[in-house]
């Protein structure tokens, strides 16, 4: 670490108030059978503590039977500008819709 | 409004495109940036579909702003709204009401973090807010600068406090910024046991001895006027309101909810047995709309400019409370660096 670098993240500890933790996302499994879903963010120390905020702030009337925390740093994004080519793909390709057959209509179970 | 928090466009925790391409905006004042005016484009298209709008998009910094003004003040309301609340939970008149009391102010506090959650997605951290906040930067609520001086205020914020919060944030389930719409959609659903438990508290003593329902209209009487005003200015002095429309961040204008919400309370009050302040309240057949009675906004304005009953106790008892709170967060940073330490001598 150069000694530039040092004294900016001195600046930035300073700044922070000691206690800028990082921040998690949260997911909460409502039932046994269906999967997590991100229900909200917040911000913790640690993993442990961070499930156990998690319980307080997102689960206070029975929402969940399960909790998955994940630091948002982790989280790997789809860049929103590039939303129309990473995308595309599927695009006119309505063949792979079950929709997309309409000659068996009306032929049962099918 | 212009007190608040600004929004720091750099960034914190979302390293978004977006505010790197507003940045990029700025060097050349002249030509429009392309990155901009796709961004532009989107936006403009995102909102005409009636669609919303994620962390991540590009949107006008205009929009930025007005939104972490909007959603930290909205925050901020939250926390010190736990205030008057808590003045009454060592005095709670039976174990009941106490658990129920309790649950009702840590919702409150649930309800702060969720919207500074949101907030923070747009690039303002947790700590600018709250130091905006108890240095008296921030705004909040005027409601929550009225003292809470019997029993009966309990029962008169959970129904009219927090009824015209519940008009105001219903709409804004569908605002057009994600977060904030996800933040209130939980919001709201909690929200509904902090009205009936105050419903039910004014009604127990409206059915009470003479003292209790002395007690719970003298609290009708002097909760009325400030909820009423919750919502904000007449349309025809609320500058912020055609924006945030425009931006369909706000469905209804300050006077169609507040209007509203005259008509529920005039329906409400008749189950309570209990009369509202104001001989005013009618429904024109024209407008179809429920009218009041004049509102104090001078009072509102000196309120809202920090000048209320309660406005220096409650930012100093926030001040003190964070002070207060800072072992907790230090031990908090200590046990995770022990774990921590543990764990590299145990590998």
């Amino acid at each position: 670490m150069s000694a530039q670098d040092a004294s900016q993240s001195t600046a930035q500890d300073t700044q922070a108030t000691a206690h800028r933790w990082p921040l998690w996302e949260v997911f909460v499994r409502s039932n046994r059978g269906l999967s997590h879903v991100h229900a909200g963010s917040l911000h913790a120390p640690d993993a442990s503590m961070a499930l156990r905020n998690a319980r307080d702030l997102y689960t206070r009337r029975n929402e969940g039977v399960s909790i998955w925390v994940v630091p948002s740093e982790a989280i790997a994004a789809s860049d929103p500008d590039s939303k129309g080519s990473f995308f595309e793909s599927p695009q006119g390709k309505d063949y792979r819709h079950a929709t997309y057959y309409t000659k068996s209509e009306g032929v049962k179970h099918l | 409004m212009a007190q608040n928090s600004e929004p720091n466009s750099s960034g914190a925790s979302i390293k978004s495109v977006s505010s790197a391409a507003s940045g990029k905006a700025v060097l050349d004042g002249l030509t429009p940036d392309p990155v901009q005016l796709a961004g532009q484009e989107h936006f403009d298209a995102v909102l005409a579909k009636d669609s919303r709008v994620e962390p991540k998009d590009w949107m006008p910094d205009a929009y930025r702003r007005s939104l972490v003004r909007q959603i930290s003040q909205h925050a901020h309301s939250e926390i010190i709204g736990m205030q008057p609340e808590a003045n009454w939970i060592t005095r709670a008149p039976s174990l009941k009401r106490k658990s129920i009391l309790m649950a009702k102010v840590q919702d409150e506090a649930g309800h702060g973090l969720y919207l500074y959650s949101a907030a923070e997605t747009l690039g303002t951290t947790r700590d600018e807010m709250m130091d905006a906040l108890v240095a008296g930067k921030a705004r909040y609520s005027s409601i929550f600068n009225y003292p809470t001086v019997t029993w009966a205020d309990m029962g008169a914020i959970g129904w009219m406090v927090d009824g015209a919060a519940i008009c105001n944030q219903v709409p804004l389930c569908r605002a057009s910024y994600g977060p904030y719409g996800r933040a209130m959609v939980r919001v709201c659903k909690e929200e509904s046991f902090h009205q009936r438990q105050g419903f039910e508290i004014l009604l127990e003593l409206a059915n009470g001895t003479a003292e209790q329902r002395a007690m719970a209209q003298d609290a009708v009487n002097r909760w009325y006027a400030p909820s009423l005003m919750m919502f904000g200015p007449p349309d025809d002095d609320s500058p912020n309101s055609k924006q945030s429309m425009a931006w369909n961040i706000k469905r209804f204008s300050n006077d169609e909810l507040r209007s509203r919400f005259v008509g529920m309370l005039v329906e409400q009050v008749k189950v309570l047995g209990l009369t509202l302040p104001d001989d005013q309240v009618r429904f024109n057949e024209e407008s179809k709309t429920w009218e009041h009675g004049p509102l104090d906004w001078d009072e509102f304005k000196e309120v809202l400019a920090g000048r209320g009953p309660c406005n220096a106790q409650r930012l100093e008892r926030r001040r003190t409370a964070h002070e207060e709170g800072a072992w907790v967060r230090e031990a908090a940073v200590a046990y995770h660096q022990k774990q921590q330490d543990k764990q590299k001598a145990a590998a």
